[in-house]
């Protein structure tokens, strides 16, 4: 065991005894640690039990010696053994005086013991005693214990002494009593519902420590009620500002950042209090945008905060300032090598893509990259990313990567979820019926069982149902491609369950359906089906049933029916099978057999799986029988036996049958409506399948004006209204009415672009050469999937480049181009090279526009307006753009300027020790971060 | 109510099967609630705090989520080894988060990292921060650097109670308490120190050990 090997420093550890081990502890935490398989390590385990409860039993265990037994039954319950044996000594430990022992007790019950334990009752009395106690460590361990030992009941008994100590003389007792009393809202919020004031005045405390500490329990408070939160908008700003402006001491920095902890948790309370309100957002402007401008991105703790700022900025309502800031350090964070600042990245872009649609079409190749990427975690964020974004125009790609991921996961967790995922998806937007088909035939076929069997019951309702439209042809080809599916799929082997059941429905309703199969070849392949998977009941039952079917379907048409030989056995087995319901499934078939085409006809009508069928439970069109009857001599109602056995005489065993089924299954009040969900919603729900809906007006078989209106008022539903129309709810991308006209232009953009990409790097060879210093090329097939994933923007951003590299070429003359480039374009979205590499765009306008730009720096710190100009002037200059999303382009190419520009100040205001702070800047630049001049105490910091 | 219209029945059973199931909206176990806690609480809290070394052996291990507490000794063991199976399978160099409905319930991220021969672990849910949590581990590290100077696996091992009590100062039912390792430091050591009088005096015969610790 490689870190066991300082034999030294092991030999240190036992005779310092600091806490007090003795050798048998060393021997044993040595043992298990050297132990090569699990069998040896339960092996010491248990004798060292044996030996424990032997010790445990002897009269007058010294103390110090039995402190030493219970670490080593914690350790040992650590490795997963039950030590309850010697709970009992551990709770007695609690009652000792002396502080080490007690410690070692309230650790021991705090590990050992949940809330309901028996044993808890034991220790209330003590635990009541130490929270009095004159010795803070003592009151300490008390509340620790509180905290994790106190149920619903026991809270009474130690919620005074608890308050008391609201008001301890120390801090750490006061933080304590409050998260003590947390607790104790989360347990049973009565209890303490009296007590909640006592937050609030706890936000004041003198103490920045304990303030912080309230923000806890105040968090969730606010989240059950904001509204009588409200007040307190105002105060939270307030001391994010204190906070921001260092104002808190020294003590509380953590890597430079002013108790950045205390930060996040107030940013995500405001993100709480201020989510829809207009004025509350308001007040948090000013200091979000402060935060933005001095967290440093260099370090983690800077990152945490900016993402908790763009968390926030995707909960209130933000202005277009904060929106850009937010934009600009998701773009830092998925521009980083850093694998966690990337996830980050990709969380915050999923946020909000919410607000502003536009935002992730700039980073479209970023994305793409975490979608390859080895990391699983990011890649499922990505895919989780895809999900939000998802409309009409890209479901396709996306569906198709997801079940190319879900196909190569193990994780059947996780299988499920993306599966349900992708038929959410493909109910919501699929572009075509028979897509919608191939792509829930790949689902079942992958996730197979994992599937919600509720989707498996929605597909079957969408191929007998069609699209609501009066169709036939439509949805007669629907079906046929469904079958035809079906049957080359049939013969693979292993078929999940419900993909059989699926299979074997269609078959039978539609598998003869136009006549392109006979009926003996798919009475075969369901013979084939049944057997396959003989131990399979549920598929058997389908199988048969559809068996019948089709007999039946043959009969009414005055075909001659042959039962295959082994249908024919099938059906014997089943006769005789342990199974009633498959019994009767074949007794069924048998009957069906022997009858002629007009009650066969009726039976079994054909296409009828979408006709309503109306019950009327009270039998009330028997009433007239029964007057019938009675006038004429017959008993009233005398009980229930006797009146169905008397009722159900002349009608035949059928309906009888049909009748107690229906009984016990069928609901027969109407099924509500569902109510539209949100998306986000339904991906947190189980399995997202839309409810469908469904009247049971009598006598209305399915009309389909009502039919259509209704599907209208229901955002989430199937729609299945015809090919043409606009798929599924409004997507996020509201502002794409450029994607509704793109599928044409999409596929001509991928089409050039397969070319172009030729074009572009011979070309590229000589003037772009900086272009490709970076990043040596991008692979075609990335742009071409980014192209499919991000719509619209494929062909616009490919004739952007054009021009651009047009602007490029000519040379210094014309380098103001890239600005005005943008304009002349028809559909100005972000040239995504440009994007990604900013190096190139600020070569493009590496001569002029850098000038200029320092030409207004100076001027404006002549103004003595000084470091926030630059800032403001960007903002004012790229706002308006950016709001109309016309040229994102221009903004990035001025953004990477202004960057530039506030490098070179910084180098100039520095002076003589300029190269230090130039490597420095250099490094920080490295970890991503845009050194902005507004904040120069940002920057003393990072200068050293 | 009225009669049926139709007057014969299929006997199809699938097709009343496929309306029954559609038309009732049947309430299905989805995916979130396979995990071995089976049940779902929303708690905003640190769920649980780990240490384990590459070999999967637990070194430390602290729930704070109530669901989790309540299972037996095994099924917490299982959620350790669970943990150690995903984290041994991540390649190096990827991100230091990772999404575990699966073990701890709906909406469930860890965060670890990994230093010598130990990971760090830390579960919690979607309201705390990622980027945040893994600062949290190196307040922990940190601090436990600082209290064994130059820390490694062995400190950990043999100083198990000194191990929580740095823990219970960071992180108190379930929420952070505190993150100034200086001030964690000062706790720890006061601890340390009365605990060592006390513990000098409780060798002495019974009858001194009145004494309540310093006043």
């Amino acid at each position: 065991m490689e870190q066991l090997k300082t034999i030294g420093r092991e030999l240190a550890m036992g005779s310092q005894g600091g806490f007090g081990q003795s050798k048998e502890f060393l021997d044993l935490v040595k043992s298990i640690g050297e132990s090569r398989s699990k069998a040896e390590e339960d092996r010491i385990v248990l004798s060292e039990i044996d030996i424990l409860k032997r010790k445990l039993l002897e009269p007058d265990v010294p103390k110090r010696k039995m402190k030493e037994y219970i670490i080593r039954l914690v350790y040992i319950e650590m490795l997963g053994h039950d030590a309850s044996f010697g709970y009992i000594h551990a709770v007695k430990m609690t009652h000792d005086d002396n502080l080490l022992l007690k410690r070692t007790g309230y650790l021991a019950v705090t590990l050992f013991l949940d809330e309901d334990h028996d044993l808890i009752i034991l220790i209330v009395n003590t635990i009541q005693k130490d929270l009095r106690s004159d010795n803070y460590l003592v009151v300490c361990a008390a509340l620790n214990a509180v905290c994790r030992l106190i149920n619903e009941e026991t809270i009474p008994a130690v919620l005074p002494q608890v308050v008391d100590l609201l008001n301890h003389g120390k801090e750490a007792v006061r933080k304590k009593a409050i998260m003590a009393l947390h607790r104790f809202h989360r347990k049973s919020p009565s209890s303490v519902s009296h007590l909640v004031s006592n937050f609030r005045r706890k936000l004041c405390d003198s103490d920045p420590g304990v303030m912080g500490a309230t923000l806890c329990p105040l968090f969730d408070l606010i989240s059950e009620d904001v509204a009588s939160y409200k007040d307190l908008v105002s105060s939270f700003v307030g001391i994010l500002k204190q906070v921001t402006e260092r104002k808190l001491p020294k003590s509380y920095d953590y890597h430079q950042m002013p108790a950045p902890f205390i930060q996040i948790k107030l940013l995500k309370i405001m993100a709480l209090l201020s989510s829809g309100d207009k004025s509350a957002s308001e007040m948090m402007y000013m200091v979000l945008g402060d935060l933005f401008r001095k967290c440093d991105s260099s370090t983690n703790i800077g990152n945490a905060i900016l993402y908790e700022c763009i968390r926030c900025i995707s909960c209130i309502i933000p202005s277009p300032k904060l929106l850009e800031d937010a934009a600009e350090a998701i773009s830092k964070f998925l521009k980083s090598d850093s694998h966690n600042l990337k996830y980050m990245g990709i969380d915050g872009l999923g946020r909000l893509i919410k607000i502003s649609s536009d935002i992730a079409e700039q980073h479209q190749l970023a994305v793409i990259d975490c979608l390859e990427d080895p990391d699983d975690t990011l890649k499922r964020k990505t895919f989780e990313l895809l999900y939000k974004m998802t409309k009409s125009s890209n479901v396709e790609v996306i569906v198709d990567r997801m079940i190319d991921y879900m196909i190569s996961i193990n994780d059947n967790h996780y299988k499920t979820e993306i599966a349900s995922r992708c038929v959410e998806l493909a109910e919501q937007f699929a572009p075509s019926n028979q897509w919608f088909i191939q792509i829930m035939n790949k689902v079942f076929e992958h996730a197979g069982d994992l599937v919600n069997i509720k989707v498996a019951h929605n597909l079957m309702r969408l191929i007998a149902e069609g699209f609501g439209e009066d169709d036939d042809d439509a949805d007669n080809k629907l079906r046929l491609s469904a079958v035809e599916s079906y049957l080359q799929i049939i013969s693979e082997p292993k078929l999940p369950s419900l993909f059989l059941q699926v299979i074997s429905w269609v078959l039978g309703e539609y598998g003869t359906a136009d006549g392109k199969y006979s009926a003996s070849y798919i009475s075969g392949k369901l013979c084939d089906v049944a057997d396959a998977y003989s131990s399979d009941e549920t598929v058997k039952g389908y199988a048969v049933t559809a068996l019948m079917k089709i007999y039946a379907f043959e009969i009414a048409s005055w075909r001659k029916v042959d039962v295959l030989p082994e249908c024919q056995s099938l059906i014997e087995e089943l006769l005789a099978s342990h199974s009633t319901d498959l019994q009767q499934r074949a007794y069924e078939l048998q009957a069906l057999l022997a009858l002629d085409a007009r009650a066969v006809e009726s039976i079994l009508p054909l296409d009828a799986s979408c006709e309503d069928i109306e019950v009327d439970k009270d039998l009330s069109f028997l009433n007239g029988y029964i007057q019938q009857a009675i006038e004429s001599g017959a008993q009233p109602y005398v009980s229930e036996r006797e009146r169905s056995g008397g009722m159900f005489e002349t009608t035949d065993y059928h309906s009888q049958d049909h009748h107690e089924v229906t009984s016990h299954a069928l609901r027969f009040e109407a099924y509500e409506l569902p109510k539209p969900s949100v998306p986000s919603q339904a991906s947190a729900a189980l399995v997202p399948v839309p409810e469908p809906s469904y009247y049971s007006e009598p006598h209305q078989p399915i009309s389909t004006s009502s039919s259509v209106s209704e599907r209208e008022s229901s955002e989430i539903k199937l729609r299945l209204d015809g090919v043409k129309q606009k798929w599924g709810r409004p997507s996020y991308q509201s502002s794409t009415s450029a994607s509704s006209s793109t599928p044409p232009q999409a596929a001509n953009g991928t089409s050039i672009r397969s070319d172009g990409g030729g074009v572009a790097s011979s070309s590229s060879s000589k003037p772009r050469s900086s272009y490709e210093s970076k990043k040596p090329e991008i692979d075609p097939e990335k742009q071409r999937l980014a192209a499919s994933l991000f719509g619209g923007s494929s062909s616009s951003s490919r004739s952007d480049r054009k021009s651009s590299s047009g602007g490029h070429k000519p040379a210094k003359g014309t380098a103001n181009k890239p600005a005005t480039v943008p304009k002349e374009n028809p559909i100005p979205v972000p040239d995504l090279l440009d994007f990604d590499e900013p190096t190139g765009t600020s070569d493009v306008a590496a001569t002029d526009p850098f000038k200029e730009l320092e030409g207004l720096m100076e001027s404006s710190s002549q103004d003595g307006g000084g470091s926030t100009d630059v800032m403001g002037l960007y903002s004012t200059d790229a706002s308006a753009p950016v709001k109309t999303t016309t040229s994102v382009d221009s903004l990035l190419s001025e953004l990477s300027d202004s960057s530039r520009g506030t490098y070179h100040q910084s180098q100039t205001t520095k002076g003589p020790n300029s190269k230090e702070a130039l490597e420095k800047d250099a490094l920080v630049r490295q970890m991503g971060v845009n050194p902005t001049s507004q904040n120069p105490t940002l920057f003393k910091d990072l200068l050293g | 109510m009225k009669v049926t219209t139709r007057g014969s029945f299929p006997i199809s059973y699938e097709s009343l099967r496929v309306k029954q199931k559609v038309r009732g909206g049947v309430h299905h176990q989805g995916p979130n609630e396979i995990g071995v806690l089976g049940v779902s609480g929303i708690v905003k809290m640190i769920k649980a705090v780990m240490m384990m070394n590459t070999q999967g052996k637990p070194r430390l291990a602290k729930f704070y989520d109530f669901l989790v507490r309540c299972l037996p000794v095994e099924k917490q063991q299982e959620l350790i080894r669970g943990v150690f199976s995903v984290l041994s399978s991540r390649p190096e160099n990827v991100s230091n988060f990772l999404e575990i409905d699966s073990l701890f319930g709906p909406d469930s991220r860890l965060v670890y990292k990994h230093y010598a021969t130990l990971y760090f672990v830390l579960v919690f849910d979607g309201s705390e921060n990622e980027l945040a949590m893994l600062d949290l581990i190196q307040v922990l590290v940190e601090t436990l650097d600082k209290c064994f100077s130059n820390v490694c696996e062995l400190d950990i091992v043999f100083n198990y109670s000194k191990m929580h009590t740095v823990l219970d100062e960071i992180v108190f039912g379930g929420q952070v308490l505190e993150t100034r390792s200086d001030e964690i430091m000062k706790a720890v050591e006061e601890i340390s120190k009365l605990e060592a009088a006390s513990n000098s005096i409780s060798l002495v015969p019974k009858s001194v050990s009145g004494w309540r610790g310093g006043r």
